[in-house]
């Protein structure tokens, strides 16, 4: 046990090593840092002191191994664009995303796994095939194209929810809630369920097929010729079964739908981190981009420490024999 | 496909016969859904790369557009200017029949350049990975997997970002459609590099391999005689997929601001101009761009569904 | 004569394809009386096991029942509602399937799979459950079973998990326990071992047992009676005995002579010629005579029923004569 949690561990922090490399070498090379503070018309001494004051003159490794150490306590430096500290600027938006992922997810995971038990406990009927058509549609649609049909029914036509933005927030503490407002949940409904749906056809499709190839199995049919009860079969037997497999895929799609907020924050103007970086990226704003480059690695590499993890406490196989399932290789 | 019909048939039958009679023309053949949408691919295609002769205007070059002609709807003359536009016009007075020929032309140039490098760049790493094997096998394979667990649209983003960032600002613009094939490109090989890596590995088992090798038939050789015909099959159904994923792809940057300049824009760049008439009523400076990356990505896509069920039956 | 446990009664099981309906299991009769050990062998693809789900009422769509009946200690169970159903299962007839390995649920230990079967079918506390699941593991020779009863699956053997399936089996004392080649997954060593151990249980829970095999020597060594199954059909029923001693039906003898312990005096074990035909390629009128040695006019063009030949009975024209 011990053993394979060091082992995902060392993986995640050599994974983390690797991005912080790629941030660091954007952070230092993509532009010139020096002209970037001083202006175009500092002098040759003036810079050279200021590349001394940096620590720009100094090998390589030690500067990455600087702003790792840097990183690590939150200083990611100064937005050329906005001219304020990276970490003061991510953590302002941050709760914006969070909150716009949080209520994806759990729609996503909640919907996903119901429709998937359904359709595949109910394969004939007509309700599992609306469910399959439309996401079949669902899968097909790019995402800002969902979005911008969402505005375009119930914002323009209907007239029902806010298409931009995330209406009334309060602040609590460093946090800027909108779950506390009307308009601040209003406002959520249309970029939740644009970020939500890929993910909950994604999720609902893989429990379907996972759920009907577990239902196909010996041991359902051994539970089945047990006269245990469908109850029992279906959501203890085998909905147990089928949420092995789905941990992970699943897990990874909560990661993805932070990347995925950049988008449906772009259509509903939703002023989150995803937002910022794209705005960084139009605006060749490095530090911004560093710091959401790390950010978004630490999220993924959490996310899939803590699946991992969680795979380990679902599946009794793997606390026994060597953890070689939950092995990509 | 190989189809080893008696000789006088095949005679008599010629090239075209065969092909009519082989197992893909028949799968084709009983799947309506298949041949239409490979008819609205064709269609787009075709009429994206004759975009500069059947378009009234182009729509890249400023000058030949005219702000008197602005917001005109579908179907009728313009109420200055007495110029008819079928499907319209935008703010700018551009004809949005001819935006969007040549918007598909950009969005299919990105996707087909960026599924050619990706399946080049896949295809070189997974013979290599799966011939070599050893520590190369493994750095190769183990990049793949962080990659695989990214998303591939953030992939892209983050390519994009850094590459357009080392780019001197002046060249940009310029250089941006070069930047997003390769961004979408390299966001999208760890497909390719997995699929033949695993043919390799099975194809370099074999005993005619091994005695190839032993009798000092050059590794290359091997590769492209023995390896490459068997993965070619699945390589097409990753490519046909790949091509919608890699257009789709492109949209979505170029509708985050992120892909080809405002000057010369892709359907993307229409939809997210598009998207600022919304509320003013002009729906059809969106509507019609959207259709048609609809009527693109869904096609290829059934297209590369069906290519996968024909060519490997015992997937269904 | 005391009513049987199980009648089966014309049954026929049947699965509608594209190319028309195929039927697994053509009109087949038999009964099994309390306590006794009926084998049923037959090549793959005979229809034994379609029988054997036919009975518990497990069979996969598309396949269905397609007419006879089925009737367990008098009362028809081939109609049930399916709640009705669930309560015959596990609680009157109980299942012991091929292979052990994937018929235990992986992410349950055994005791919770041996507890919820209890409590599903008996009214037992959790404690009084529990003792009954920790005694049935002793039963069927599990050492240390009140320890083992919180391992998973995957720390047994395979010989150690079907004395768990067989413990699930039994563990609500049904009447008739169906045995779907119990034995095939095993290791050699260990099959006489767990058909001797099915035998032993069953005889001492009284419940009958419905022994599917392909394997005519554990038949010989275990079984009452014997129903031989071909492409569908019985084509011999009768007590072991008598259909090992004298087969009527020249599949059967062709069967007995492929026993290798039934047939010291030959030098190579005995072959039938042939395969038996596919569910969408039965010949008309006998279904063997593409490979009899008997064959003649008669068997080509008309289809044996069964009939009494000494005790035994069986459907083949050679002995039509014997009753008449």
């Amino acid at each position: 046990m011990i053993a394979f949690v060091l082992r995902r561990f060392a993986q995640a922090v050599i994974v983390m090593l690797a991005v912080a490399l790629v941030a660091f070498v954007m952070f230092r090379f993509m532009g010139d840092p020096i002209t970037n503070l001083l202006g175009q018309d500092a002098t040759v001494a003036d810079r050279q002191a200021m590349m001394e004051r940096l620590g720009l003159d100094r090998p390589m490794p030690v500067q990455y191994f600087d702003f790792i150490s840097r990183a690590v306590q939150g200083d990611f430096g100064i937005s050329y664009r906005m001219a304020r500290p990276v970490s003061e600027v991510i953590l302002e938006r941050l709760p914006a995303t969070l909150e716009l992922a949080a209520v994806s997810g759990l729609m996503a995971l909640l919907l996903g796994v119901s429709f998937g038990v359904y359709t595949a406990l109910r394969r004939d009927g007509w309700l599992s095939h609306v469910i399959m058509t439309v996401s079949l549609i669902g899968v097909s649609l790019p995402t800002f194209l969902i979005g911008i049909l969402l505005i375009w029914v119930f914002a323009v036509e209907l007239g029902w929810l806010p298409s931009f933005g995330r209406g009334e927030t309060i602040q609590i503490g460093w946090w800027r809630t909108g779950f506390l407002t009307e308009s601040g949940l209003k406002s959520l409904i249309l970029p939740a369920i644009t970020l939500g749906l890929f993910q909950m056809t994604l999720i609902m499709r893989l429990v379907r097929s996972e759920m009907l190839e577990v239902l196909r199995t010996d041991y359902i049919r051994f539970a089945r010729a047990r006269g245990l009860s469908s109850r029992a079969i279906n959501f203890g037997h085998a909905l147990k079964n089928t949420l092995v497999p789905v941990i992970t895929i699943t897990g990874l799609q909560l990661g993805a739908i932070i990347a995925f907020a950049i988008i449906t924050e772009t259509v509903f103007q939703w002023p989150g981190v995803g937002l910022l970086f794209i705005n960084a990226i139009k605006f060749v704003d490095v530090p911004v981009m560093s710091a959401y480059l790390l950010l978004i690695a630490l999220i993924f590499v959490t996310i899939n420490l803590i699946v991992d993890l969680l795979y380990y406490a679902v599946d009794p196989r793997l606390r026994v024999e060597r953890p070689k399932a939950a092995d990509t290789t | 496909m190989t189809e080893t019909l008696p000789k006088p048939a095949m005679e008599r039958s010629g090239r075209f016969a065969r092909l009519w009679g082989s197992d893909i023309a028949w799968s084709y053949r009983r799947s309506p859904v298949t041949i239409v949408a490979s008819i609205v691919v064709a269609i787009l295609i075709v009429a994206a790369v004759f975009a500069p002769w059947i378009t009234p205007q182009n729509p890249f070059n400023p000058a030949g557009l005219n702000l008197m002609d602005g917001f005109t709807p579908p179907m009728t003359a313009n109420e200055f200017s007495g110029n008819f536009f079928v499907l319209g016009t935008d703010d700018q007075g551009r004809d949005m029949y001819s935006a969007i020929l040549y918007g598909a032309r950009i969005s299919l140039f990105v996707g087909v350049m960026a599924v050619l490098f990706a399946a080049v760049l896949g295809v070189t790493l997974g013979l290599l990975a799966g011939y070599r094997g050893g520590w190369l096998d493994t750095v190769i394979m183990r990049i793949a997997d962080v990659q695989l667990s990214f998303p591939a649209i953030l992939i892209a983003l983050m390519i994009f970002g850094i590459a357009r960032g080392f780019i001197p600002p002046g060249s940009r613009d310029q250089m941006a459609v070069w930047v997003l094939i390769i961004s979408i490109g390299l966001s999208d090989w760890v497909q390719y590099a997995r699929t033949v890596r695993g043919a390799t590995f099975v194809e370099m088992r074999k005993d005619y391999v091994q005695a190839a090798r032993l009798i000092g038939v050059r590794p290359l050789k091997i590769m492209f005689r023995h390896v490459l015909p068997n993965v070619m099959g699945p390589v097409l159904v990753i490519a046909t997929i790949g091509l919608a994923l890699a257009i789709i792809a492109e949209a979505t940057l170029s509708y985050l601001g992120v892909g080809v300049p405002v000057t010369s824009p892709s359907l993307g760049t229409l939809i997210r101009i598009g998207q600022d008439f919304l509320f003013s009523g002009e729906w059809w400076i969106i509507l019609f761009p959207a259709v048609t990356l609809l009527a693109l990505a869904l096609s290829v896509n059934l297209l590369g569904d069906w290519l996968r069920d024909a060519l490997n039956p015992k997937l269904r | 004569m005391t009513e049987p446990l199980l009648q089966v009664r014309n049954l026929r099981v049947e699965f509608p394809t594209r190319h028309g309906t195929l039927v697994a299991v053509d009109d087949i009769s038999f009964d099994i009386a309390k306590g006794e050990v009926l084998g049923v062998v037959g090549e793959s693809g005979a229809g034994k096991s379609m029988t054997g789900s036919a009975i518990i009422g497990l069979i996969d769509p598309p396949g269905r029942i397609g007419g006879g009946e089925v009737l367990l200690e008098g009362r028809r169970i081939d109609n049930l509602p399916p709640s009705e159903m669930r309560k015959v299962r596990g609680r009157k007839i109980g299942m012991v399937f091929q292979d052990p390995l994937t018929s235990l649920n992986p992410l349950y230990t055994i005791g919770e799979q041996l507890i919820e079967t209890i409590q599903t079918h008996m009214a037992l506390s959790d404690s009084a459950a529990r003792k009954r699941a920790i005694e049935l593991l002793g039963e069927v020779g599990i050492p240390a079973p009140e320890s083992r009863l919180n391992s998973y699956p995957h720390q047994y053997s395979g010989g150690m998990r079907q004395r768990v399936v067989i413990a699930l089996a039994l563990a609500a004392d049904p009447a008739l326990v169906i045995a779907d080649e119990p034995t095939t997954a095993l290791d050699v060593s260990v099959q006489a071992q767990i058909i001797a151990l099915l035998k032993r249980t069953c005889a001492e829970h009284g419940a009958a047992v419905m022994l599917i095999t392909h394997d005519m020597g554990v038949i010989a060594e275990t079984a009452d009676r014997v129903a031989v199954m071909y492409a569908g059909r019985i084509v011999e029923i009768g007590p072991v005995r008598e259909v090992i001693k004298s087969a009527r039906h020249p599949y059967t003898e062709g069967l007995m002579a492929s026993i290798p312990s039934l047939s010291h005096e030959q030098d190579r074990l005995f072959q039938i010629d042939g395969s038996m035909p596919r569910l969408n390629a039965i010949p008309p009128g006998c279904a063997f005579h593409p490979r009899c040695p008997h064959v003649f006019a008669r068997c080509r063009e008309e289809r044996p029923e069964l009939v009494q030949s000494g005790a035994s009975r069986a459907a083949c024209w050679l002995h039509a004569g014997d009753r008449r």
